[in-house]
């Protein structure tokens, strides 16, 4: 039982900076926005992150120069993709390669240093809960704060005029348009927001999850976040859903290997990967609800008024 | 409501690269008048209706609003003056709800409040006789239900000015009836109407006063009642453009195709599906399917060219069984397709016109041994474009460089050059100008009497009934039993259209 709250709780650490990532993404993308700088832009969080924690000493300066290089570089993708409507795959490859590039070349000088990173506090009361209690509600501030954008996105999307807006965008923008809705403005706001969060997943990586800055320490989780969205229909729950199921497939290696079990390591590190998309497609399946959910104009740059 | 002028614009100019889309125009419409606004594609209709919504700015002149000089600078700010419009190409939302829809259009405190929302929008759906579900997927509607969305939501805005984009063509006739009934009570109450038509009779029937354009100028202003659709058709088109084909009656020979109970399975949730359609088609006639928009007269066409396999059924080409043959073996047999989509399907729109007679008539001895004829097949396309009249530089000419009517009557020109047995031809002459509808007509027509069959697929009711000798309509993927179209009415074709028809008669099929 020990074992098995144990592995639960660090499911919940492995899935948070996934959880983040793509709860960024799904908004963006909900505007038709398709930003496939996920990478860059975390490597760019994790890495300012780190700088900031290191040189200021404070945690929290360290989150929020992540948010703003993350807002930073999506900014300057959203100027090329919505703005000057290019090709937002190529805007978005562009992105992480600069980023990848740009985080190595700032963080060079950092490699080695290490910081003391975000470490868990208890929430009174919630933690006494058996099992969910230490699971949910003995973890570091960042799992709280993921797990409070979860609930933002959520009531956001399903219960709010803003949340109408963005997915009238994102369907048709040409017909929002005509509605009088301001096409550009939401998605820059969608684009934001969605830098902000792979900033803060970046962060997670650098200042919690494993607080010290290496080179590429995202490991194709941006990649992840992205199939995620789209293999999660563009619904939050099944973000959620499917980030813990990424964690807790990345963390099992570790304790099969604990167990005595004789795997090779190769295999074992693709498991994550794998299982996560596996359960996502089946899931998808019903095409009723996808199609409800799916942002029509995804991907496809809008120019107003021809 | 205020009586007297409502809207007037006063010459309005506005330049296209290389197109003077609308050059000094002046129109006025005053409050609780229905005013019709007439002319081709591309006489600078939809041009104007753009600039009035505040979509585009116009270069010159000046929009008068209730008396005051005004800039719509954007449809946000049309709509606080009171202007509504229902493009034709509808601008919902399919992904959300009907009252998700309306409350995107109203000011945020107005729309906080779902249940009241909800209120209201039934509350004007049943005044004006539109009745309408609030909770309801856009995407479930039907095109004529999606129609009422729209219209309620302007009336949710308190619009004094409703543009509608020809708003008939996607309905059936007792819908039409039922809208203009609506739009006369709207009116009686003081709401003033744009009515943007090619359809001359209801225009007479509906409208108290009428603009023509014509190449961006007004053309002419007429009260529709009073003058005859010929007199308004020649302000539309000029002096030196045929208005109207001339039909010899049909004399049908043998039994050509022949389908039974055919069946296609649509694996898209919002798709339709082919049910258990029943058709026979005789040499020298042309058999109309009316119906409204997205019905499975697409997948009808489909399953007869085949591409798409059917579930269930039978497809006889001359007594040889077609069902299991690929498209090109069908068209090998004889059969010849007319896609809605001209630029898409019909041609490859960066494609030559001579590249794209390769793509559907190579078997005219156009590729030997695998290898391509060029000069034969600049020869095919410039025989076509002869023949067909077709508009355009030379065979060189790209697809996409052409007008919608010309680029048809190429298309229509190829396939004909190949002598089909079977012709299938959905919507050939949709979005057309009225002179390029003629020459279409006459070369169906010069077809039929040559001994083909043809299929024609159409929502423009005119068309078909001037045009075939047997009528049905398809409603949900089912066909009706195909009557004479002496003995049919436009009420019967009309309910049939709705789905009216008993499903033991579908089956039956009037030789």
């Amino acid at each position: 039982m020990e074992l098995l709250i144990n592995v639960l709780a660090a499911t919940v650490v492995a899935g948070t900076p996934l959880l983040l990532v793509a709860l960024g993404e799904l908004i963006c993308e909900r505007s038709g926005v398709l930003n496939l700088g996920q990478e860059g832009m975390m490597l760019m969080g994790a890495v300012a992150g780190f700088v900031a924690t290191l040189t200021s000493g404070s945690l929290v300066v360290g989150v929020a120069a992540a948010i703003v290089a993350g807002v930073a570089m999506s900014l300057l993708f959203a100027f090329m993709a919505v703005t000057l409507a290019a090709n937002q795959y190529a805007a978005g490859l562009s992105l992480t390669i600069f980023g990848i590039g740009l985080s190595a070349f700032v963080g060079a000088g950092f490699v080695g240093e290490s910081i003391d990173g975000f470490t868990r506090v208890a929430i009174p009361v919630l933690s006494d809960i058996p099992v969910i209690g230490r699971v949910l509600f003995d973890q570091d501030p960042l799992v709280y704060v993921s797990l409070l954008a979860f609930a933002g996105v959520a009531v956001f999307l399903r219960h709010t005029r803003g949340g109408l807006l963005l997915r009238a965008v994102g369907e048709d923008p040409e017909a929002a348009n005509a509605n009088g809705l301001r096409v550009l403005v939401v998605r820059y706001l969608a684009v934001a927001f969605g830098g902000g969060m792979a900033g803060l997943a970046g962060a997670y990586l650098s200042l919690a999850y494993t607080p010290m800055w290496t080179e590429n320490m995202t490991a194709g989780r941006g990649w992840i976040a992205l199939a995620l969205v789209v293999f999660a229909t563009w619904r939050p729950e099944r973000v959620l859903l499917g980030a813990y199921l990424f964690g807790a497939a990345s963390i099992l290696h570790l304790v099969l290997q604990g167990l005595g079990w004789n795997i090779s390591t190769e295999l074992l590190a693709m498991l994550p990967y794998v299982v996560t998309i596996l359960m996502l497609v089946l899931l998808s399946w019903n095409p009723v609800r996808t199609h409800l959910n799916t942002p029509l104009s995804l991907g496809q740059p809008y120019r107003p008024g021809r | 409501m205020t009586a007297g002028l409502r809207l007037k614009l006063e010459n309005i100019v506005k330049e296209y690269p290389g197109c003077r889309a609308n050059d000094g125009i002046d129109l006025t419409v005053e409050a609780g008048e229905i005013h019709a606004l007439l002319g081709e594609n591309g006489a600078g209709k939809s041009t104007l209706m753009k600039v009035i919504y505040g979509v585009v700015q116009p270069d010159e002149g000046r929009v008068v609003w209730n008396g005051r000089p005004v800039t719509v600078d954007s449809p946000a700010r049309a709509r606080e003056l009171g202007i509504g419009m229902v493009f034709q190409h509808f601008s919902l939302f399919e992904t959300l709800t009907v009252a998700e829809n309306i409350a995107l259009g109203l000011p945020a405190d107005e729309a906080r409040d779902r249940r009241k929302l909800d209120q209201r929008i039934r509350e004007v759906s049943e005044r004006y006789g539109m009745v309408l579900d609030p909770r309801r997927y856009v995407s479930t509607l039907s095109v004529g239900e999606r129609q009422r969305v729209e219209i309620i939501r302007c009336l949710i805005q308190e619009t004094t000015l409703l543009i509608l984009d020809e708003p008939t063509s996607v309905l059936t006739p007792q819908e039409v009836a039922h809208l203009f009934t609506t739009l006369r009570k709207l009116a009686k109450e003081g709401c003033s109407i744009l009515f943007i038509s090619h359809k001359l009779e209801e225009v007479r029937s509906l409208c108290h006063n009428a603009t023509v354009l014509r190449q961006g100028r007004v053309s002419g202003d007429c009260r529709p009642a009073e003058v005859s659709a010929s007199d308004i058709a020649r302000l539309m088109v000029g002096d030196d453009t045929p208005i109207s084909t001339r039909v010899p009656a049909a004399k049908a020979g043998d039994l050509l195709l022949q389908v039974r109970n055919l069946c296609w399975k649509s694996s898209d949730p919002f798709g339709t599906s082919l049910k258990d359609v029943n058709l026979d088609l005789h040499q020298g006639e042309i058999v109309g399917i009316a119906g409204v928009a997205g019905n499975g007269q697409d997948e009808l066409l489909k399953a007869l060219s085949g591409e798409i396999p059917r579930t269930r059924g039978d497809m006889n080409l001359g007594g040889f069984s077609i069902s299991g043959l690929a498209p090109d073996r069908r068209r090998r047999l004889g059969i010849a397709v007319v896609p809605e989509e001209r630029l898409g399907r019909g041609a490859v729109p960066r494609m030559s016109l001579a590249e794209n007679a390769l793509l559907t008539a190579s078997g005219q001895g156009l590729v030997e041994r695998g290898l391509v004829r060029f000069s034969r097949v600049r020869e095919f396309s410039r025989e076509v474009i002869r023949r067909f009249d077709v508009r355009c530089n030379d065979e060189h000419s790209t697809a996409a460089s052409l007008s919608g009517g010309n680029l048809q009557k190429y298309i229509i020109g190829r396939e004909a050059l190949q002598n089909p047995r079977l012709l299938v031809a959905s919507h050939p002459t949709w979005g057309v100008d009225v002179g390029s509808a003629v020459a279409i007509h006459e070369a169906l027509v010069r077809l039929r009497d040559e001994g083909a069959s043809i299929l024609l697929i159409s929502e423009d009711l005119e068309e078909l009934f001037q045009l075939c000798s047997r009528i049905g309509a398809l409603c949900d993927g089912r066909l009706s039993t195909l009557a004479p179209a002496t003995e049919l009415t436009i009420e019967q074709l009309g309910q049939w259209m709705a789905g009216q028809f008993e499903h033991a008669e579908a089956s039956h099929v009037a030789a």
